[in-house]
């Protein structure tokens, strides 16, 4: 017992000394759902150049919650995501606040940010279509359309329907085509796929090197991190193996999702918390950010990194306001359990 | 022997009670705290954004009952052969490598399921070493060509859980084993049992109330499992709580599934409870005397052998020495600060989750033996340790919420009488955390608690108190130094549980901060396992310390002899 009371004890003391949080005058505090190895670095240059402390909590689900429920008290400045789904749902919940600012206006396209300028995106990546280099012809499908062809039948690949991107891609094919025909279309992408839905975006492109299928689904920076991949050099061959298709270039364009930020509606730091969105959206940042993860910027006077211009050159990306397909994500959610698509 | 269980069959004897009743007051409040977040669940079940489950019962519903149900029943029956088979074999039998496997056996439990489930996928799937071998041996090419288990399934799924769970129920029956009484046993030899029968017929039945709590935790744990099942691509109840919440944004609905899980666990749980009410027993005065193992030899021997070598090997070797092969080319990993502060996160941390638990299950524990007659409290007890069959990010919401209405309030509260404005005092620190680990893992270390100070025969109450000890300190002089055994076993569990959690820790911690396990996380969520390699073999490494500390001190008991 006396050995257990010395280590509480110490273990208390230990806590204590890490539990107060940094209360630095100039600082900013960010509740962000991208991993902290893709942010660091452009949160330690936005040190640099202004001085301002950025305070991180990296997470997933949940941290939307921790907001809501901290209410008015909330040290939280600034929303980080990785998708517009979280960002979607604050501004439904009212825990984010519109941003005007000029900077921020013109250095970000209207439809990569919340009408009301709520959110905005910060770099975006096409949903593409991989196909294998032996196995499909080019020019052999062009659409999202044409996946539900029957010609594809036990050729396609790809990730859990419930996935946050392809929800978004399945959101965005509701809003062009209507539920009805979002379902028939669903059902009949089931019934083209080479198995059950499962891994990651890396891993139908595997697959298609692998034969398991000819065509999968995934984001467009996969491509990138794979060829680039030191680490894991049989990536290299995986992405080798395919080519990169931007599907409806004749119509919409490719659907694209994105990366984004809030600003709180409680913000303790919001002068801070604007500064931080705008120096996310300078050139320099936009150029880091896209780069370290093979995204697009989302400006469009940003130059894109050399992989990018070589391999997936001009394309035409779909420019429906994100904000739009929001409520379309959960419709999409329920036409998937109605298919059965990941069983 | 007969006496004590004469007395007990009957009626649970009253114990003398403090006047005060400070212990009962005691316990109800800290039940009462510790079953707020599982109540906050329920709160925000009352308030769904839209009626789910028409949609889910027409749709989805009936696959994610039927996969829990599989997943649960596959992990608990291959854990239960595993668990009890090896915990009997190297407690009551002698074979070649019984010394090493008493301990080897606790080592799986140090290894996360999550990461677990990332390692088999890299050597099991196609593109793996395994499948790799048997292309260039047969010629085959592509995935038509052969048929190969396939690794993400409700199969791989079962078997990776087992792997890191059975040691549950091994720890628990192995316990129970050794404190049988050998009379019973050398009964049942002389009257002509071999040692299957014996096995059989009065082993089994007598550790029955241990293997059944090793179960429920073993089950608990599949439930709430979100990690193994997601990565899997297998649709369990807690993968249709996380769609419901995030994809179609009806946290409420969410919280719906997840209370009626909790139920379905509730009402597994009293089922098994009233299946033995009637079993009681307490340590026989002859636990201590020499027992004749069985001596195994030639195949029998070997298969022995073999069945423990088989989840030590695959639950811990192959994972491990795959982590160490990729952590070899990260070693300056190690030396940076970052990486200390992360691992001294983890520890202080788990340190302290581990002891505060143990505490409030021993106050916990010890309220029920004094006020045995009172049902609501008994109930309130066990009410607050369902926080365990929760998925880990609904659990850490309920945790959230009350927290931040506690903190709210005080602020409303100091602002309105003193115009001093207090924040958020115990939102996003490590108190929170150390809260939610609590309430996480109430159960283990209540059930650990319980089944030691239940052991422990009421006559010695009886004789502290009338030699005039008060209630506090009887539990110091006589019932702590007693179940010392118990108290550190349950304090280990429950420190490499902490070690492992993931989902509370993201979703609660403070600004800048990070812990060995959301630092995998960081790259594991992104499959690059070889980056995160060395925090990972970390975890299992700070958590096998302890595992054969417990092991050592289980074995110690028997051998005070």
């Amino acid at each position: 017992m006396k050995y257990a009371r010395t280590l509480l004890a110490a273990a208390t003391l230990s806590l204590a000394g890490t539990a107060s949080i940094a209360q630095a005058a100039d600082e900013v505090n960010v509740y962000s759902y991208r991993q902290a190895f893709l942010i660091k670095p452009l949160l330690e240059e936005f040190n640099k150049e202004t001085g301002i402390e950025v305070n991180l909590v990296t997470g997933g689900g949940g941290l939307l919650e921790r907001l809501e429920h901290e209410g008015p008290n909330s040290p939280a400045d600034v929303l980080l995501t990785a998708e517009v789904g979280p960002l979607y749902d604050a501004v439904e919940r009212g825990l984010v606040s519109p941003v005007e600012s000029e900077t921020l206006a013109s250095n970000i396209p209207a439809h990569y940010r919340d009408p009301e300028n709520r959110w905005f995106a910060l770099t975006a990546r096409s949903r593409i279509i991989y196909a294998s280099k032996d196995r499909v012809e080019k020019g052999e499908i062009k659409t999202y359309e044409e996946l539900a062809d029957p010609k594809w039948k036990g050729r396609i690949c790809t990730r859990s329907g419930k996935h946050t991107y392809n929800l978004s891609l399945f959101a965005s094919m509701i809003a062009y085509h209507g539920e009805e025909w979002t379902e028939q279309w669903l059902q009949d992408l089931k019934a083209n796929l080479a198995r059950k839905p499962q891994g990651n975006d890396r891993s139908q492109v595997k697959a298609v090197k692998e034969g398991v299928c000819d065509l999968a689904l995934g984001n467009s920076y996969y491509f990138g991190k794979m060829l680039t991949n030191e680490e894991q050099p049989e990536q290299q061959e995986w992405a080798k193996s395919v080519n990169l298709i931007f599907p409806n270039q004749d119509d919409r364009g490719a659907h694209m999702n994105i990366s984004g930020a809030s600003v709180t509606k409680y913000a303790p730091n919001r002068e801070n918390a604007v500064k931080l969105l705008e120096f996310l959206s300078s050139e320099k940042a936009q150029a880091i950010y896209a780069e370290v993860n093979y995204e697009f910027p989302v400006r469009p006077d940003t130059p894109r990194s050399e992989l990018i211009n070589e391999y997936m050159g001009d394309f035409k990306g779909d420019s429906i306001n994100l904000q739009e397909l929001g409520p379309l994500r959960a419709t999409a959610s329920k036409l998937l359990d109605k298919v059965g698509f990941d069983n | 022997m007969r006496s004590d269980t004469a007395t007990l069959t009957c009626s649970q004897p009253r114990l003398p009670r403090p006047r005060l009743a400070g212990w009962y007051t005691l316990a109800w409040s800290i039940a009462l705290i510790v079953a707020l977040p599982v109540l906050a669940v329920f709160y925000l079940a009352l308030f769904p954004d839209e009626n789910i489950w028409s949609h889910l019962a027409s749709t989805v519903l009936p696959v994610y009952v039927i996969t829990t149900i599989e997943l649960v029943v596959g992990v608990s029956l291959l854990s239960m052969v595993a668990g009890v088979g090896s915990a009997w074999l190297v407690t009551l039998c002698r074979f070649p490598g019984r010394r090493l496997f008493e301990w080897a056996l606790l080592l799986p439990f140090a290894v996360p399921a999550y990461v677990i489930a990332y390692v088999y996928t890299d050597l099991l799937e196609f593109a793996g070493p395994v499948q790799g071998a048997l292309r260039t041996l047969f010629g085959w090419e592509t995935a038509r060509d052969y048929w190969f288990p396939e690794i993400r399934s409700l199969g791989g799924a079962i078997v990776m859980l087992s792997l890191v769970l059975y040691p549950y129920i091994y720890l628990l029956a192995r316990a129970a084993f050794l404190e049988q009484s050998v009379s019973l046993r050398d009964a049942s030899r002389l009257l002509g049992c071999n040692a299957w029968q014996s096995f059989w017929r009065i082993s089994l039945p007598i550790a029955r109330p241990a293997i059944a709590v090793g179960v429920s935790l073993v089950s608990m744990e599949t439930i709430n499992d979100f990690g193994t099942v997601d990565y899997f691509a297998v649709k369990s109840l807690t993968a249709g709580i996380y769609d419901t919440w995030l994809n179609m944004y009806n946290l409420g609905g969410a919280a719906q599934i997840a209370s009626l899980m909790l139920i379905f666990v509730v009402m597994l749980i009293t089922l098994e409870r009233k299946a033995r009410e009637r079993q009681k027993q307490f340590h026989s005065a002859d636990r201590f005397s020499v027992m004749e193992p069985y001596r195994l030899r030639g195949w029998r021997a070997a298969v022995a052998t073999a069945f423990c070598l088989m989840p030590v090997v695959c639950g811990f070797v192959i994972p491990c020495g795959l982590l160490a092969w990729y952590a070899s080319g990260y070693l300056d990993q190690l030396w940076s600060e970052d990486f200390l502060s992360y691992a001294s996160h983890s520890f202080t941390l788990s340190l302290t989750a581990a002891v505060v638990s143990i505490a409030i299950a021993v106050v916990l524990a010890y309220a029920r033996r004094l006020y045995s007659e009172r049902r609501s409290l008994q109930f309130a007890v066990r009410f607050s340790s369902l926080g365990y069959a929760m998925p880990g990010a609904v659990l850490a919401l309920g945790v959230i919420i009350p927290l931040a209405a506690f903190d709210n309030s005080v602020d409303a509260f100091m602002r309105r009488h003193f115009d001093v404005s207090t924040g958020l005092l115990l939102s996003g620190t490590t108190f929170a955390l150390v809260l939610a680990y609590v309430v996480r893992f109430l159960a283990v270390s209540t059930g650990a608690v319980d089944s030691s100070l239940s052991k422990v025969t009421p006559s010695m109450d009886m004789a502290a108190r009338s030699l005039g000890q008060t209630a506090s300190g009887t539990l110091m002089r006589v019932h702590l130094p007693l179940i010392r055994g118990g108290l550190l076993t349950a304090l280990l569990v429950v420190f490499v549980d902490c070690m492992k959690e993931l989902p509370a820790t993201l979703i609660m911690r403070p600004f800048n901060y990070d812990t060995l396990a959301t630092f995998v996380y960081q790259y594991a969520s992104d499959e690059m396992l070889e980056r995160c390699s060395l925090a990972a073999l970390l975890i299992v490494l700070v958590g096998v310390l302890p595992v054969i500390l417990l092991s050592r001190s289980i074995t110690a008991t028997r051998r005070q002899a």
